[in-house]
C-alpha cells in the first residue's frame, strides 16, 4: 500500500500552454473547477470556492509552494475539508506536484499527490461518502463533453 | 494507517493473517527472525491502527485480521486517483482544443 496517487499524461500542447493552464488562477479554475479569489502566490494561501456541480460555494484552500516556470507547481491541501462548519487548520494535508517536460508530442505532464499517510480515517470516510455519488455524475458529464462533436 | 502498513515487518504479520484465521503470537513469529516480543508490539501497532483485532478463546490470545479499515483506504485512494483521472481530462481537452 503507498501513500502517494501518480498520473501522467502526455498533452499536445506546448510546455508554456500547459503551464498557463496550471498556473494562471483562472485558467486552473475551468478544469480544476474551484473559482479563485486571485493569482497562485508561492508561500501564499490560495482561497476560492469548488464549482463542481453539487459541491458549489464549498470553499477550497490550498498553500502555494513552488512556481519554478514551466517545471514544477506545486500546493498543499486537504482535499477532503469540505464540511463548512468544521475547522481543519489543525490537521494534516497533501502536496500536490505538477511537473512538465517537452516530448516531441507536446508536454508530458507528471502530477503526484502524496502524504496521505498522516490523514485520520475517519476524515477519509467521511469524505469518501460525500463524494462518491457526486463524482459518478462528473464523470458522465466529462463524457458527454470530450464526445461533442 | 499508512504509517502502521508502511513498515515491512508489519506488513508481512498482516500477510500471514490474511487468509482470515485468528492467528497466536507464536504462530505469528514462527519462521521469522523476529523475538516475540517484537512481534508483540507491531501487532500493538496494527491493533491501534484498527487493522488487527484481538480475539481470546479460552485461555488463548488470537489475533485476527480487520478487513474493512484495509479496503476503507484503498477505496479512499481509489476516489481520489479517478478525481484525478477527471480533472486531467478537463484539463487535456482545454489546452488540446
Amino acid at each position: 500500500m503507498t501513500d502517494r496517487i501518480e498520473k501522467t499524461i502526455e498533452l499536445k500542447a506546448p510546455v508554456s500552454r500547459v503551464w498557463r493552464a496550471l498556473t494562471d488562477h483562472r485558467e486552473f479554475g475551468t478544469w480544476f473547477r474551484v473559482r479563485l479569489d486571485g493569482p497562485f502566490v508561492p508561500g501564499q494561501v490560495s482561497r476560492g470556492h469548488i464549482t463542481n456541480p453539487g459541491y458549489e460555494h464549498i470553499r477550497w484552500e490550498a498553500i502555494v509552494q513552488k512556481i519554478e516556470p514551466e517545471r514544477l507547481f506545486s500546493f498543499t491541501w486537504r482535499p477532503y475539508a469540505i464540511d463548512p462548519n468544521q475547522d481543519y487548520s489543525s490537521e494534516p494535508s497533501t502536496l500536490v506536484e505538477f511537473t512538465l517536460q517537452k516530448i516531441p508530442a507536446g508536454t508530458l505532464l507528471r502530477v503526484v499527490e502524496s502524504g496521505f499517510v498522516k490523514i485520520p480515517s475517519k476524515r477519509r470516510l467521511e469524505a469518501f461518502r460525500m463524494n462518491d455519488s457526486g463524482w459518478s455524475q462528473q464523470m458522465q458529464n466529462i463524457a458527454v463533453h470530450v464526445e461533442r462533436p | 494507517m499508512f504509517a502502521a502498513l508502511g513498515d515491512e515487518t508489519r506488513l508481512s504479520v498482516l500477510t500471514k493473517l490474511c487468509d482470515g484465521v485468528p492467528q497466536s503470537i507464536s504462530r505469528l513469529t514462527a519462521g521469522t527472525k523476529l523475538s516475540r516480543q517484537a512481534v508483540t508490539k507491531h501487532l500493538r501497532v496494527l491493533a491501534n491502527a484498527g487493522v488487527v483485532r484481538n480475539v481470546r478463546t479460552g485461555r488463548e490470545n488470537l489475533f485476527e485480521l480487520e478487513p474493512q479499515p484495509i479496503e476503507e483506504v484503498r477505496d479512499y485512494l481509489d476516489q481520489v486517483s479517478r478525481q484525478w483521472d477527471d480533472a486531467l481530462a478537463r484539463l487535456k481537452s482545454r489546452v488540446e482544443g
